[in-house]
Parts: structure tokens; C-alpha cells; sequence
């Protein structure tokens, strides 16, 4: 990345931030819903380590099987891949990362539950190729984890 | 952007569950344009939050690694039928949509 494009992104972050910040003014979002907490360096981490450092300080990871992992054993189609996280018998997950091991980025989206959220998600992520599906699901200070391997025919970055 | 969201919440057994689509390109910024071969500039949802009676029930936070046309499912307790639930998301270029439902 050259910096004429950091520039650019620096750019569009304020311009972005600005709106925002007006529509924070306007009592139209509560402060919560400002893109402030989203953690830019666990995103941009190359590694499945990296990436938990950056998001919890620690990527000390205790297998469970506490946490159950649904996704496909092959994906025909790597840019749509089911994945659904459910926790059962671990109280108290505040939150719940799904990684995928091989992608640039591994992180591919972490999700902060509230009191009353029951540890369970649902989305579609896309993989470049094939590698584990890693859940990691945070209680109580420690992190807990599972994994899958997930054959992927067709890769779903890049072209 | 408008009319982006669909969602739905069902309230079933005392949990809340809510499905939701967003419409939205999700480009990784790693794609080319296979007639410019230039790349196709990042464009992805980064922060979705859900509320439950204006309270927060769920913050996700998404990187380029979510599928288009983004699927989210999750269920929380003490929702009645009738009550709001809320759906807001903000992308990497600041652009977001909202929208509120009632628990059927």
C-alpha cells in the first residue's frame, strides 16, 4: 500500500466519521452505533494468532466441545459458506469470533453478545480455499474453541 | 442506501429469534474487473447492531470475509410479541441503513 492511498482511506475515514458525528448530533444513533469499536488491526492480522492478540490480547485457545461448529465438509463454492456457532454449557460468552484459517484475513467477523444473547449465530462467510472454520467463543475471561475443515472447490476471494 | 434490510423476529419458548438479509455488494477490495483489470475498491458492512426496545443486543463486527448480500441469524431472551426490534449497519464507506421491526 502506497501512502497515496493511505491518504485516500485517511480521507474518506474523516469524511465518514463526520457524517456520523452529525447524525450522532441529530440524536439519529446512540454513540454505541459509531463505527469506533471496530477493531481495524484483528481485521488486517494475516494469521488466526495475530488476529485473536489483536481482538481479545490473548490467543491462548482451550478446544471444547462445549461449542458446536455446523458447516459444510465440502463447499462447492467458497464465496457462500454456511457456518452457525451455538454454545452450550459454557455460561456467560460475551462474545463470538468465526475464523477462517487460510483466508489473508482469517478473522472473518466477531460478534459482542449482550446479557440475555444466547450464544448462537448464524451467517455465510467466504474462504479462499480450503482450510479449518475456526469458532472461538469468549466467557469468563477465557477463550474457548472449535474447528472444522472445510473442503472449498471454488475460492471465494480475490478473482 | 434504502430498503436494503429484510428481517424477521419469531418469538418461540421465551427466545427471540431474528433472521435478517442485507443487500449489499460486500467487495473484498481484492477482486479485479476483469475488462480493466483494475481493482474493485473495498466495499463492506463493518459494524451491524441490534436492539431489542432501543436496548443492544448484538454488535457485529464484519471484515470483507462476509458473504454478498449478507445473512445473520441469532436469538436472545426476554422479548414479547410486539416489541421493537431494531437493525442498524454502517460500511467502510459510511453509508448505512436502518430498520425496525415488531416481535411477531
Amino acid at each position: 500500500m502506497n501512502i497515496d492511498i493511505k491518504r485516500r482511506t485517511l480521507l474518506k475515514g474523516s469524511v465518514a466519521a463526520g457524517v456520523i458525528g452529525m447524525a450522532a448530533g441529530a440524536g439519529l444513533v446512540t454513540p454505541r452505533m459509531v463505527l469506533a469499536a471496530w477493531p481495524k488491526s484483528a481485521f488486517s492480522a494475516t494469521s488466526v494468532d495475530a488476529a485473536l492478540k489483536a481482538l481479545f490480547g490473548s490467543s491462548d485457545l482451550t478446544g471444547s466441545d462445549k461449542i458446536k461448529l455446523k458447516a459444510p465438509d465440502i463447499a462447492e463454492n467458497g464465496a457462500v459458506v454456511p457456518v452457525t456457532v451455538s454454545v452450550e454449557g459454557i455460561d456467560g460468552v460475551e462474545s463470538i469470533s468465526i475464523l477462517a484459517e487460510k483466508n489473508a484475513n482469517p478473522l472473518t467477523s466477531n460478534y459482542e453478545l449482550a446479557d440475555g444473547t444466547l450464544p448462537y449465530i448464524a451467517t455465510r462467510i467466504k474462504m479462499g480455499k480450503t482450510s479449518s472454520v475456526i469458532a472461538v467463543a469468549k466467557a469468563g475471561g477465557r477463550l474457548y474453541s472449535t474447528g472444522k475443515e472445510v473442503k472449498v472447490t471454488i475460492g471465494g476471494c480475490g478473482g | 442506501m434504502a430498503n436494503t434490510i429484510k428481517m424477521r423476529a419469531r418469538l418461540s419458548g421465551g427466545v427471540t429469534t431474528v433472521k435478517l438479509l442485507i443487500s449489499h455488494p460486500m467487495e473484498t477490495g481484492q477482486r479485479k474487473n476483469k475488462k480493466t483489470g483494475k481493482k474493485i475498491p473495498a466495499h463492506y458492512i463493518q459494524e451491524v447492531v441490534c436492539t431489542h426496545n432501543g436496548k443492544t443486543v448484538l454488535t457485529a463486527n464484519w471484515g470483507p470475509a462476509i458473504s454478498k448480500n449478507p445473512y445473520l441469524s441469532f436469538k436472545f431472551k426476554g422479548g414479547a410479541k410486539g416489541d421493537t426490534v431494531g437493525l442498524r449497519w454502517v460500511d467502510n464507506k459510511g453509508q448505512s441503513d436502518s430498520k425496525e421491526i415488531k416481535i411477531a
